[in-house]
């Protein structure tokens, strides 16, 4: 960053370029961002063509093939009930992926509108939202995302709505203090003067301001709702047997650390490089779209 | 300052309220009827009965709010359905065990996390910043049960060193407890290390550029007095009261630690009770948290406010 700094800024960038584009060519410059996508596209392509990938069948016992060590047949090995650790470990993919995609859409979907609400309108809506969100960030997320899903019922959907709840009020309160700042703005004031509606200015003004805050959240908070996921599924509140999911299969690993430690390596090691992905990718965005530097 | 602190109280009856109201809510949650689903598999009608009683779920629901209520604020949070306890006690009796863990993970996470964060913040843009670097995102993108789980393979299946899991209480033998919970803790500690380490850098990296180092350095003080006595106390002030935000990472880290090495504490009271299907226990544990999480923070903030003379005048 230290050489770019001394460069003049604006002045030497071509004048066309789009903010966006402007973005992805400094998320590119940096070594972990890059990283991180590399690896997030190659878990994608895994759980995407999972069938292709591996041979074998994620969930068919085979007693003649148990706790088998790591081998050409099974580079991975074979977990308890004779399955390959490595097909399991791809097809774990799918949940994970899913899990953090779809419990982080949920929280936006709820949390921006809210939070678009409480920051544009202020007064008793935003008193009540910001208590509600006070509330729900003083329970902390794990524990809220098991109780949630104990209540719910363990599978791997409502352990999604779980987590997808607990993340809601981060984009909320995210979204309320950003509007609030860019709501004072000349460019919005200038909206509203030449009559636009409130919900216009809301939509068309205000939130493409935002979504560069959204995104960074957006990207750290699946790295966090695979976390939690994984620790759901490890507690049996998230995937339920026999599929696979990173999380239930270090469950059953830790019974078999004596004589099976591979069981809990491949697992982990797949959970830890996802969640380092996102936080890379997020760390990255996060720079890349920060106006101060260059 | 007593003006701020009294308008910090106010704020607090709303947010106490609706975590209240959540948590109420949960039992609303379950599928069917919540009598029949909290008897779990004894059909029996007598148990059933007892349950509707017990929660009012006979009456309207504003009503079984307020009679809900009305037993937490005298200290009554039900009854296990299991153990056929008040959940009170359970829940003071687990409390020393996880404080006992935090204490322990909050002392590694704070040896850990300054000094990392004070020798990447001095030595800026080095290998060892980057290492620290390195060590910061490696805490938070570890999930804490495949740490513990491979930290017992490692010291106690292959070294022998530590037992895999139990728990001795300080009181009975304090090596064996310590022995007992120092790789808990220490799986606790990592991730609230690697944030620590982070806030620490960015507060340590402000100050270094400030005047008043600057001027230590003029006088020509020694580096390390100007590091530890003057640049580190300053920066220490953000630390101390972000970290105390870390206080519900650490409940949360500790429900999954502790279920690894089976530690009777608070997470495993609250994971017990979710394979039991001990609602009230779930509920009672989650209230709990969450009135210590908003306490803590309230805590914080005063000392914010106490140590920071320029937010003081303006309180």
């Amino acid at each position: 960053m230290s050489v770019a700094a001394l460069d003049t800024g604006a002045t030497a960038e071509p004048r066309a370029e789009s903010p966006a584009a402007r973005a992805w060519r400094r998320l590119l410059r940096r070594r972990g961002a890059i990283f991180g996508m590399v690896v997030i596209a190659l878990f994608v392509l895994c759980a995407v063509f999972a069938p292709l990938i591996s041979p074998y069948d994620p969930t068919i016992q085979s007693w003649s093939a148990v706790r088998k060590a790591p081998s050409a047949l099974h580079i991975f090995g074979t977990d308890d009930v004779g399955r390959d650790v490595f097909t399991r470990v791809i097809y774990g993919a799918r949940a994970s992926l899913l899990a953090g995609v779809i419990s982080v859409s949920i929280a936006l979907s709820v949390g921006v509108p809210l939070g678009l609400i409480a920051g544009y309108r202020g007064g008793f809506i935003d008193a009540l939202l910001s208590r509600m969100t006070d509330a729900m960030l003083a329970c902390p997320f794990i524990i809220l995302a098991i109780a949630l899903a104990a209540f719910l019922g363990p599978s791997l959907g409502n352990a999604m709505i779980a987590i997808g709840i607990t993340t809601t009020p981060i984009f909320l309160r995210l979204t309320r203090g950003q509007v609030m700042a860019v709501k004072v703005e000349e460019y919005i004031e200038a909206a509203r003067a030449v009559g636009n509606p409130r919900w216009r200015i809301a939509l068309v003004h205000i939130l493409p301001n935002i979504l560069p805050a959204l995104l960074v959240q957006a990207t750290l908070s699946v790295a966090a709702a695979i976390i939690a996921e994984a620790a759901l599924s490890f507690l049996g509140l998230g995937q339920q047997p026999p599929d696979p999911s990173w999380g239930s299969m270090l469950n059953s690993a830790q019974r078999f650390l004596t004589n099976a430690p591979w069981m809990a390596v491949w697992p982990g090691l797949a959970i830890f490089l996802s969640v380092l992905s996102f936080n890379l990718v997020g760390d990255g965005l996060r720079d890349a779209l920060d106006p101060r530097e260059r | 300052m007593l003006k701020f602190i009294g308008k910090r109280l106010l704020q607090l009856v709303p947010t106490l309220f609706f975590v209240s109201v959540l948590i109420f809510s949960l039992q609303h949650l379950l599928p069917g009827d919540p009598a029949l689903v909290m008897a779990g598999e004894e059909n029996d009608p007598a148990v059933v009965e007892q349950i509707r009683r017990q929660y009012h779920l006979d009456r309207p629901i504003v009503l079984q709010y307020v009679y809900w209520m009305k037993g937490v604020l005298s200290g009554d949070l039900g009854e296990s359905m299991r153990i056929k306890e008040p959940v009170l006690k359970l829940v003071l009796e687990k409390l020393p065990v996880t404080l006992q863990l935090a204490s322990m993970a909050i002392i590694i996470a704070l040896s850990i996390g300054i000094t990392a964060g004070v020798v990447s913040a001095v030595k800026k843009n080095t290998a060892l910043d980057y290492a620290a670097n390195v060590f910061a995102l490696w805490g938070i993108s570890t999930p804490n049960f495949w740490l513990g789980i491979m930290l017992i393979f490692l010291f106690s299946v292959e070294l022998g060193w530590l037992p895999a899991s139990g728990y001795v209480r300080l009181s009975e033998d304090w090596r064996a407890s310590i022995a007992s919970t120092i790789l808990p803790a220490f799986v606790l500690g990592n991730a609230i290390a690697a944030i620590l380490m982070r806030h620490t850098r960015s507060a340590m990296l402000q100050v270094l550029e400030s005047d008043y180092v600057r001027t230590a350095r003029a006088k020509g003080l020694v580096e390390r007095k100007i590091i530890l006595k003057h640049a580190l106390r300053n920066a220490l002030t953000p630390v101390i009261t972000l970290g105390a935000l870390e206080f519900g990472t650490l409940l949360s880290g500790a429900v999954l630690t502790e279920q690894i090495f089976t530690i009777p504490g608070f997470g495993k009271l609250i994971v017990d009770a979710v394979f039991n299907r001990d609602y009230a226990v779930v509920q009672g544990v989650v209230l709990v948290t969450a009135t210590t999480f908003i306490m803590l923070n309230l805590l914080a903030d005063i000392a914010y406010h106490l140590v920071n003379p320029r937010l003081r005048e303006s309180a």
